[in-house]
């Protein structure tokens, strides 16, 4: 009971573990696998890829039988009652055959036992003073309620409103790229479905298919990441950032980079390939520019802070700051390029990128805001920093992956799946870790509206992640390779974890910096629609991705498997739709938290106008 | 964890152990590979025009769809007749000094992979044709057209190629259809791309994972070898240019219908055309040699032509696979005399 009513929301529990079992059995059932091709019905089972894919897929169906479990105790207590009620008549028979006096004595300590204080019978009629101000948050309710109302952003210390002020800045900024990249992107989905939407170079697919990802990526992620990170960094630390200076250099370098690189892209320039290599040197340059100025920034607080540990946030985000400058060298670097130089590199450059950028920069977020907004410590401080260690470890060796069976060195492929397998370590840790930490206060995610985007960010976390791990497998890479499985394994991370991470931050702080809440109503059809999309974006995707593969294993025409696809197509650009639609009410919830509403604070302007004479109370409602 | 408390130390420990592993795992293989590896000595350097092309191809991001690796598995043998090796790459180096090297390798297929296109589809006709709008001659297609690249002119002029569209794909208006020099630079780059015969059999990698062919998967009474799909072949190797419905395009390429190479009750025309190619009528585009270019086998002819040849009305004889293995051995004997 405890585990099923408390963790994810509910929808997590009913609805997907039935769409899940539909997809699952439609997917394999054997007339479409088994009937045309023999040899692979075997194999299918015992690949380990498909099979910790399997074991995901039974995630939330474990979690449905769960369900099953609590129903089925409750048909016990439902018997067990009945049978109590037998036991009462029988009492009450056994009540009939006592004589007055006994019967007297039982009314007479029954009275004794229901005895009540009469209203004001201890207190007196004194009316309610707070002295101490203890009782805040109070929340009467006249209505019926329709929307559960959340619990407010606690008052907090005032965070410097300069750093305020840049942090804020991040966030619009991240915002326009996340509406901007997502636009395109949304475009790019239905170009699938009606390749012949328009015929301008500037908007063909090719183009574009950059444009958004460097957008999503470089625009909205990262700079959603560094705002976020110029809140966490100095507070964990207990000091002001070193300079502000800096932070707003970052921010126009980022923005500046962003904005050059996408026109470049749309129109023709591009560094000739490589996926989030997109950007030629002089633009990628200039977000890292905008990094080396942040790490010197971020490291110069680390070193005031007046705190004798390093809060393993700060560990994740100085890290990951390092790593990215590195990894931005490495790549644009023109001396190991030539050749199969480039691809060894590419698979190195977009793999780190992910995984060091911004994996490792969201979990140090997450380390800061998942215990603030349980306002408890984190389960286990051990158990991050072996997630730190390890992630360094196993996720540097997995680049490689992206090109299992090409003409890369066997031994290097090896390396990069061991690697993969590897990172199970990592994620259960950090998984298990924030479970833990949400251990015993599961009751605050209802009247939270951050928590539920930490949830859906732990799980996709933890089955985005091994999904990973499951497809850099050597029969899952050849089953779901080159296919947009891929595609939906990159939203499911990128999006599921990245994203929602960054959402339920940033619902975290703005309301703290601005002293203004978004409304309930919104927050939860942002929420809703962004999951809902991510899982009709993905799982058309992942189904339809599996049977093109298996077509290619068949050797079947290539055209057959462009067929098969236009259904999946169709529901991905739904599903992104959806996710569309959502990112414009979060933009909305944006505005909503930033803009200062023309309403007088009445008590606070009152006091500063002693020079009005005459004045009447007005009777408030 | 004193040491740790101490960012100094922290952060560069941190940061030495990925230096480490990345230099280990990204620096060195990528050096090592770039300075063993040379191209092949009999691979073809592109042409100035076939460069120009891989810029446009390139700029307009083709590798977001398109592939130019073949792996070492079975399921990529449609795509070349071996499978790449890294001396198949190291001829790529820096573009120039503001484009790092193209290897164009990329990471999806939602077309398919041109590593071999060029000698898969060499018709700079059909290739053009496509370029305009994919769906004019692949009804399924979800690949962008590109009518960006052509230029609508009254007057054909000496060194312009026209290209025949379909009625329903042209724009309103009279002119004739005329490639610019981008669209004719990335068809030359597109023709370019075929892969080099390794000189040394011994050295070429195997594809591994073959796919085995159940005995139950054979139609009773079929002439054809066990597992050889005359319409998937016929899809994959013809359908591009003569359509499913076996009646090409007008103008373009050639009706299989009702034709009369195809339905002689001697193949050895028609099998001489897969083979060899063929180019005798001026109002239709060349056709490629085709089944020498993808290496077909006999039973793969075998099941290509019956298919033809019975369908869409079509009726003439099954060729048993023995009398095409026949013809092929005749047709190998003229060409080498």
């Amino acid at each position: 009971m405890y585990l099923h009513s408390q963790l994810p929301p509910p929808f997590f529990n009913k609805y997907t573990s039935q769409l899940l079992l539909i997809l699952f059995l439609y997917g394999f059932t054997p007339t479409r696998l088994y009937a045309q091709n023999g040899s692979e019905q075997a194999g299918l089972f015992s690949q380990p890829g498909i099979l910790i894919t399997i074991f995901l897929i039974l995630i939330p169906l474990l979690a449905a039988i769960l369900y099953l479990v609590v129903k089925a105790n409750n048909v016990y207590y439902y018997l067990k009652s009945r049978k109590q009620a037998e036991e009462a008549t029988r009492f009450a028979a056994y009540l009939k055959t006592l004589d007055a006096a006994t019967l007297a004595q039982l009314q007479q300590e029954k009275y004794n036992l229901q005895y009540l204080n009469k209203p004001g019978q201890l207190t007196g009629n004194l009316p309610v003073w707070d002295e101490k101000g203890l009782l805040a948050n109070i929340n009467e309710h006249a209505n019926i309620r329709f929307i559960e109302t959340k619990r407010k952003a606690l008052k907090r210390p005032n965070i410097d409103p300069a750093l305020s002020r840049l942090i804020i800045w991040f966030l619009v900024t991240a915002t326009f790229w996340l509406v901007f990249g997502t636009t395109i992107g949304e475009y790019l989905g239905i170009k699938l479905v009606a390749p012949d939407l328009d015929h301008a170079s500037w908007l063909s697919f090719g183009r574009l298919r950059p444009v958004h990802t460097n957008a999503v990526f470089w625009g909205w992620s990262s700079l959603a990441m560094l705002g976020l990170g110029y809140y966490v960094v100095p507070r964990v630390g207990n000091v002001q950032i070193a300079s502000l200076k800096l932070g707003w250099w970052t921010l126009y370098l980022v923005n500046a980079s962003v904005v050059l690189g996408s026109l470049a892209l749309m129109a023709g320039i591009n560094n000739g390939g490589g996926e989030y290599r997109e950007y030629i040197w002089p633009i990628q340059l200039l977000f890292a520019l905008g990094l080396v100025l942040t790490l010197v920034n971020f490291l110069r607080t680390v070193a005031r802070r007046t705190t004798k540990e390093i809060y393993v946030s700060n560990w994740y985000i100085v890290a990951a700051v390092i790593f990215a400058i590195t990894i931005g060298v490495v790549a644009y670097v023109p001396n190991w390029q030539n050749g199969m130089g480039e691809t060894i590199i590419q698979g190195y450059y977009m793999h780190q990128g992910v995984g060091m950028w911004f994996m490792l920069f969201t979990l140090g977020l997450v380390y800061y805001f998942l215990p603030q907004q349980l306002n408890k410590p984190i389960y286990s401080y051990s158990l991050g920093i072996l997630a730190f260690w390890s992630q360094i470890f196993f996720y540097t060796l997995i680049g490689t992956h992206h090109f299992v069976f090409s003409a890369i060195p066997w031994s290097l492929q090896t390396v990069a799946i061991v690697g993969s397998a590897g990172m199970a370590i990592p994620v259960v840790s950090g998984t298990t870790n924030f479970l833990m930490t949400f251990r015993g206060s599961w009751h605050k995610v209802s009247g939270s509206y951050t928590l539920p985007f930490f949830i859906i960010g732990i799980i996709f976390y933890f089955t985005g992640s091994l999904q990973g791990t499951a497809e850099a497998f050597r029969y899952t890479n050849r089953l779901w390779h080159f296919t947009d499985f891929t595609i939906a394994h990159s939203h499911l991370t990128m999006y599921g974890i990245i994203a929602f991470f960054l959402w339920g931050g940033i619902y975290a702080i703005v309301p703290r910096l601005t002293a203004q809440e978004p409304p309930q109503l919104t927050v939860g059809i942002h929420f809703w629609m962004a999951f809902i999309g991510l899982m009709f974006y993905s799982i058309p995707l992942m189904l339809g991705g599996t049977l093109r593969g298996l077509l290619w294993l068949e050797g079947k025409p290539f055209i057959d498997s462009v067929v098969l696809m236009a259904p999946y197509w169709l529901w991905r650009a739904i599903g992104g739709s959806l996710m569309w639609v959502a990112h414009l009410i979060f933009a909305f919830n944006m505005y909503k938290m930033l803009v200062t509403h023309k309403k007088t604070r009445i008590n606070g302007v009152a006091p500063e106008r002693p020079e009005i004479p005459d004045y009447e109370l007005v009777k408030m409602q | 964890m004193d040491f740790f408390n101490d960012h100094r130390k922290l952060f560069l420990t941190a940061t030495g152990l990925f230096f480490f592993l990345t230099f280990w795992v990204a620096i060195m293989p990528a050096i090592r590979n770039q300075n063993d590896n040379l191209p092949l000595p009999n691979a073809a350097q592109l042409t100035a025009e076939e460069l120009a092309g891989k810029a446009v191809y390139v700029s307009h991001g083709c590798v977001a769809c398109h592939t130019q690796q073949v792996r070492n598995i079975d399921m990529d043998k449609p795509f070349g007749k071996r499978p790449s090796v890294a001396a198949d790459y190291a001829g790529n180096g820096r573009t120039d000094f503001w484009r790092n090297t193209a290897t164009l390798m990329g990471t999806g297929r939602i077309g398919p992979d041109l590593t071999n296109i060029g000698n898969r589809q060499p018709s700079a006709e059909w290739n053009l044709l496509h370029l305009y709008q994919p769906r004019a001659v692949v009804k399924e297609s979800v690949m962008p057209a590109y009518p960006f690249l052509f230029q609508v002119k009254q007057q054909v002029e000496t060194g312009d190629v026209e290209i025949n569209v379909p009625d329903e794909f042209r724009p309103a208006g009279p002119g004739k259809i005329v490639a610019t020099k981008e669209a004719r630079q990335l068809i030359a780059y597109l023709q370019a791309l075929k892969q080099t015969e390794l000189e040394n059999p011994a050295v070429v990698p195997a594809f591994l994972y073959k796919r085995e062919i159940k005995a139950a998967d054979v139609p009773a009474g079929s002439t054809s070898e066990p597992g050889l799909d005359g319409v998937a072949l016929y899809a994959s190797n013809c359908q591009s240019c003569h359509q499913a419905n076996g009646e090409g395009l007008k103008g373009a390429f050639p009706a299989l219908k009702g034709s009369p190479i195809v339905l002689d009750d001697n193949p050895e025309l028609l099998i001489d055309v897969i083979m060899n190619g063929y180019d005798p009528r001026p109002e239709f585009a060349a056709m490629p040699a085709v089944g020498k270019n993808s290496n077909l086998s006999a039973a793969e002819i075998t099941a290509i032509i019956n298919h033809e040849r019975t369908s869409w009305g079509n009726k003439a004889r099954e060729v048993p696979a023995a009398e095409v293995q026949q013809i092929l051995d005749l047709l190998k004997k003229t060409a080498s005399n």
